[in-house]
């Protein structure tokens, strides 16, 4: 089950060797968004999109808040 | 949203998954650099200025205003003892009764601004409302401190 996080958890993460994907749609993510992110928006999120990030690594998801 | 990819990418293997629930607001919302094609958009938190007088629920008003008024300000705002803020004294209530403690005059909850609001956006709300400051907090409430109306250009 994914773990959930906040700020202090993702800086620490971040620290390390996590992989960061923003999930909202692809103009969001050109407007902004969190450093070293790549962007995957939800309805494109499969094995091919994913093929290039490693799986026994952490990787870290967001979008815009809570919804 | 995050949810779901989050789960998804469970499905495609990935075996130490993390969302990070609160999101890009929250991440702006404290100020931190972002990058993108908007970014260059001047915002209010490097602009905070640390020079308001705060107080804590149970300092007289009395003690309170002797450091309030060599400040450049006529108001404290009170504190509680992680930063965040509870409320503002205003000057007629710091002028009141000096043993008055500061909760039971304090005016609670006052507004506040995220540092990621843009000049141009707040230089309009302060505009609209008359007002001279903004006071700025975490998303937790915290102070990070006050923006004045004159430095928004």
């Amino acid at each position: 089950m994914p773990t959930r996080i906040e700020i202090d958890e993702l800086h620490a993460l971040l620290g390390g060797e996590a992989q960061l994907v923003e999930v909202l749609p692809a103009d969001e993510y050109r407007e902004e968004h969190l450093p070293g992110a790549i962007s995957i928006p939800l309805k494109e999120l499969d094995t091919q999109t994913t093929a290039g990030l490693d799986k026994g690594h952490p990787i870290i998801v967001y979008c815009w808040d809570y919804l | 949203m995050s949810p779901r990819a989050a789960c998804r990418l469970e499905t495609l293997g990935f075996e130490h998954v993390y969302d990070y629930v609160p999101g890009k607001a929250d991440w702006l919302a404290r100020g931190l650099r972002t990058e993108g094609e908007d970014t260059d958009q001047p915002r209010i938190g490097p602009l905070a200025r640390g020079d308001v007088v705060t107080c804590q629920l149970d300092e007289p008003v009395g003690q309170v205003w002797e450091r309030v008024q060599p400040s450049p300000y006529r108001f404290a705002l009170v504190i509680a003892s992680d930063g965040t803020v509870l409320g503002r004294l205003r000057r007629s209530a710091l002028e009141g009764e000096p043993t008055d403690m500061a909760e039971s005059v304090m005016e609670p909850g006052p507004s506040i601004v995220r540092p990621d609001t843009t000049v141009v956006d707040l230089r309009e709300r302060l505009d609209k409302r008359a007002l001279r400051t903004a006071l700025v907090t975490t998303p937790e409430g915290r102070l990070i401190g006050l923006v004045r109306r004159e430095a928004l250009g």
